[in-house]
């Protein structure tokens, strides 16, 4: 009997995500009454009334009426953020890290990186996506961690929500992840200067042929050969080329990062910079060639050769100088302490409006998907989270969670496992 | 404190006067005389603390919002430092003449964080192979490491925790082995060689690891079979094979004590520095910290420790402590936790993030640890994550209460409560003036003091650590 109604709830969870994220009839509702902050950490209402349907927000006003048929969620006294999204990880592809053999974001027989797509990987039902969305990160950059040399496949921008991965993904291939520290330079022919010469020759064999220098290779094939079809690596590099994707260089010397620069100056396409120790040494070159970092605001110890100028000012340096910042998590297990970070950056100078940017609008801008994430703007996705507090303070936690106007059951395997010891019993499992 | 001092001198001395007498009425027998040796008595201490106190001045810090560590507040209440321990603690307090007194204006003291699990040292900044010598991996059972012999002094770690009001730590070797060596405790201050860091008069720990690391790491590869545990049932036998050994190496010794007291002339065991250590749980003398998460391997830990009759200090890491929070309370064992951390490895998978207030509402000793040379600058951070869940789920512990286990509760695990871990008039003088409410992310620890001597100072970049290793490197001397 009991067994029968768990099913049956289990069965009506399901069939509820489902047609929240398909979308069409998702609950209209109203958050009244508390403190928004509609674009990132900046624009701020007071007595803010949200309206959100189908799934999208719909309007966002001091005061607002509430119109009939809403479903009201007080927020008075509370704050309320686009939910949080974390610039780094492999969420969704792997349950346990070490010695269980159920990880899908290491590749390292891949034949070729570039070509790697976390679609095949990604498990709505993996436990960590309930355990991080409740704690109000909602979305994140998804990718792989390791293939077999420093080309590390592709990642997309997921939201933490759906039932296929198609419903979680955002955007796919929203980056080419090319690994460019000390550690790559090691394992892929031993020095920078083996490994980066290589990346550029992979660059520049890749970059599209201008026009007259095609008529000319076309001239000289006797035969007229069908247009072979792109490999899914070719085609990836293409999207790069073409401005759809961007590449992440993964380095933090700032030898090293001035690489990074140097690939944009020369082939023009987006690039973004990851990991970074030693970008605020070069803060000002990042802000004119307009190149993003993601880092790990708590990274504060020469913990290798490369990272010796590591600061956990290095957040705040950055935006200073103008350079658009988002935060990564110290690892996927711990993705939803992505706001206690972002605290950490404010107490070591970055502005608290700054911080916010870094985990809403600012990765959505970075990776391409600020279209539908980012801010409480009209038309966009309804990811909204009502705080009980300051949701950098280490004792908030979040009271309601919407991922695209769906409500988030603030439930996760842990909060079972809370629920059942709470009053330790004499047999677990057994009622 | 115990008696470390080497006693073999005198007893020999006095032994071999003793023996004028034993000779003669010894000397009976037709082998002619039986000339007593030298009694040889181990000198437990031959690595000793050369830690002296940093300079202090008498330090007056008023209005302050006081956590006395014990689960106390006093609020703008006022601490005196006086030669290097608290002089006076209350509501208010006098300044003495000539005290240098700082005003706190409501920033908030506490007592200074201790961290009972690092490896600052042993595995220090920058992580080199060259530098990995926290975990002496040859065989299952390592007793005869001490990890003071890893340490390295110029690890940048060290200055970061105190910038995070960490004032002493204990550092543990790895968990690869079952029995992995001699942990040492230490203050947190600059230090030459690693006895300057010493903590004077804490007794050893013993780490010792359950679970799925000695089975990995001696399970797998090309490990010979006789050197195995390959599962949790193999770790068990190698833990009990290990504490009959010390049982009977103990014996021997006690043999040769009493065969020599009886006038015979005796030679004593060669020396065994993996069964000494052994022996030295055994008496009560050294501590065991125990790497465990699940529940089961706790529980089955708790059956060893009597069935060889000694006490485990602590379960370090013991993600899992809440579901045997109950017994780890009866049976007087501290567990050493993280706030939330979880999924790391199966033996992790079921943390959750109310551990430690579970284990405190279990009226356990629930302390709050790093294992990180990250963590370890957060702690408070940790302890305040952790009171949040708990208060969530209608525990209503208070911020008083919660610092014990930042201080109070691992100065009992390590054995230095009597001397640190609370603001009591007499204890020494390891303080935290914060910016602002330690439980905050946005507060830092503005000044730390060690025995009354500071030892970070936010506001002043000359009690800013920079160790020798940064010196002449990029970010020396930066703010960090």
């Amino acid at each position: 009997m009991k067994m029968m109604k768990s099913l049956i709830g289990a069965a009506a969870a399901i069939a509820l995500s489902s047609t929240a994220l398909t979308a069409v009839s998702a609950e209209d509702i109203a958050i009244t009454g508390g403190t928004a902050y509609t674009n990132g950490g900046k624009g701020k209402v007071e007595n803010a009334t949200i309206l959100m349907s189908d799934g999208k927000i719909v309007s966002v006003a001091s005061g607002g009426d509430v119109p009939l048929g809403y479903r009201t969620v007080d927020a008075s006294g509370k704050w309320v953020t686009t939910g949080f999204m974390a610039a780094s990880g492999s969420i969704g592809l792997g349950e346990v890290g070490s010695w269980a053999d159920n990880s899908d974001a290491s590749a390292a027989k891949a034949k070729d990186g570039i070509a790697l797509d976390v679609k095949y990987g990604l498990n709505p039902r993996n436990t960590r996506v309930e355990i991080t969305r409740i704690e109000g990160v909602t979305h994140a950059l998804s990718h792989f961690s390791s293939a077999k040399d420093q080309w590390v496949g592709t990642g997309a921008v997921i939201r933490l929500a759906g039932d296929t991965p198609g419903e979680m993904i955002i955007k796919n291939q929203a980056m080419i992840y090319l690994d460019a520290d000390e550690g790559s330079a090691r394992s892929n022919g031993g020095s920078r200067s083996v490994l980066w010469p290589a990346i550029i020759k992979k660059l520049k064999d890749a970059k599209p042929k201008d026009e007259a220098e095609k008529e000319d290779k076309e001239g000289d094939d006797k035969k007229d050969k069908k247009p072979k079809e792109k490999s899914v690596a070719e085609k990836n590099l293409a999207a790069l080329f073409a401005g759809d994707t961007s590449l992440v260089v993964y380095a933090h010397r700032v030898t090293d990062i001035e690489q990074a620069i140097a690939l944009k100056e020369m082939f023009g396409f987006k690039v973004i910079v990851m990991g970074a120790r030693e970008a605020w040494m070069v803060a000002d070159k990042l802000a004119a060639a307009s190149i993003p970092v993601v880092l790990n605001p708590h990274d504060n110890l020469p913990s290798r050769f490369d990272m010796l100028a590591s600061t956990g000012a290095n957040a705040a340096r950055l935006n200073a100088a103008g350079v658009k910042i988002a935060f990564s998590p110290v690892d996927t297990s711990n993705t939803r302490l992505l706001p206690q970070a972002a605290g950490n950056a404010v107490a070591m100078g970055l502005p608290w409006e700054a911080a916010v940017d870094a985990m809403t609008v600012n990765p959505a801008e970075i990776f391409g998907v600020s279209a539908t994430y980012g801010t409480m703007t009209t038309g966009k996705d309804a990811d909204v989270v009502v705080w009980n507090g300051d949701p950098l303070e280490l004792m908030t936690s979040p009271d309601t969670v919407f991922i695209a106007g769906e409500e988030i059951p603030l439930v996760s395997r842990q909060t079972k496992l809370r629920d059942r010891y709470l009053n330790i019993p004499r047999a677990p499992g057994l009622n | 404190m115990k008696n470390y001092k080497v006693r073999m001198g005198v007893i020999a001395r006095s032994a071999a006067s003793m023996l004028v007498l034993g000779t003669v009425l010894a000397a009976c027998g037709p082998e002619g005389t039986t000339e007593q040796g030298a009694f040889v008595e181990i000198n437990k201490d031959p690595y000793p603390s050369s830690y002296t106190p940093l300079p202090s001045e008498t330090t007056l810090i008023t209005g302050a919002n006081i956590l006395d560590g014990k689960g106390g507040m006093i609020e703008g209440g006022s601490i005196l430092l006086e030669n290097g321990k608290v002089k006076a603690i209350g509501a208010s307090v006098e300044a003495p003449t000539g005290a240098r007194v700082i005003e706190a204006n409501g920033r908030w003291v506490t007592p200074g964080i201790i961290d009972v699990h690092s490896h600052l040292g042993v595995y220090p900044s920058p992580g080199t192979g060259s530098h990995s010598d926290g975990n002496e991996i040859g065989e299952p059972v390592t007793a005869g490491v001490w990890a003071e012999h890893s340490v390295w002094p110029q690890d940048p770690g060290f200055g970061r925790a105190a910038a995070g009001g960490v004032t002493a730590l204990q550092i543990l070797p790895g968990s690869a082995n079952l029995i992995g060596g001699r942990s040492v405790t230490l203050k947190n201050v600059p230090g030459r060689v690693a006895q300057d860091m010493k903590f004077p008069g804490a007794p050893y720990g013993l780490k010792m690891a359950c679970g799925e690391n000695p089975k990995r790491v001696y399970g797998r590869g090309n490990n010979p079979v006789s050197k195995r545990p390959s599962t949790r049932m193999g770790n068990v036998h190698g833990y009990r094979q290990a504490w009959s050994d010390a049982q009977a190496y103990q014996r021997e010794w006690e043999k040769y004590e009493r065969d020599y007291k009886a006038g015979k002339d005796v030679l004593p065991p060669k020396r065994d520095h993996r069964m000494e250590t052994l022996v030295g749980v055994l008496d009560g003398e050294i501590k065991v910290h125990m790497h465990c998460y699940r529940a089961d391997d706790m529980g089955t830990m708790l059956d060893l420790m009597k069935e060889f009759n000694y006490q485990i200090a602590s379960f370090q890491h013991g993600v899992e402590a809440y579901k045997i929070a109950d017994r780890l309370a009866e049976n007087n064992v501290c567990g050493a936790l993280w706030a939330d951390w979880y999924g790391f490895k199966m033996e992790a998978y079921d943390g959750i993030r109310e551990n430690i207030p579970f284990m405190h509402k279990a009226g356990a000793c629930a302390i709050v640890h790093s294992d990180d040379a990250g963590g370890i600058q957060r702690l408070n951070q940790e302890a305040a994550k952790a009171l949040a869940d708990g208060n969530k789920v209608g525990l209503n512990i208070s911020k008083a209460d919660a610092w014990q286990w930042l201080s109070l509760n691992p100065a009992k695990s390590l054995g230095i409560d009597n001397v640190t871990g609370t603001l009591e008039v007499g204890k020494n003088a390891d303080v935290v003036l914060w910016s602002a409410d330690p439980f905050s992310v946005y507060a830092k620890a503005d000044i730390t003091f060690v025995d009354g001597a500071v030892v970070h100072d936010r506001s002043d970049a000359s009690k800013r650590r920079v160790s020798d290793f940064e010196l002449g490197m990029p970010g020396e001397g930066d703010v960090k």
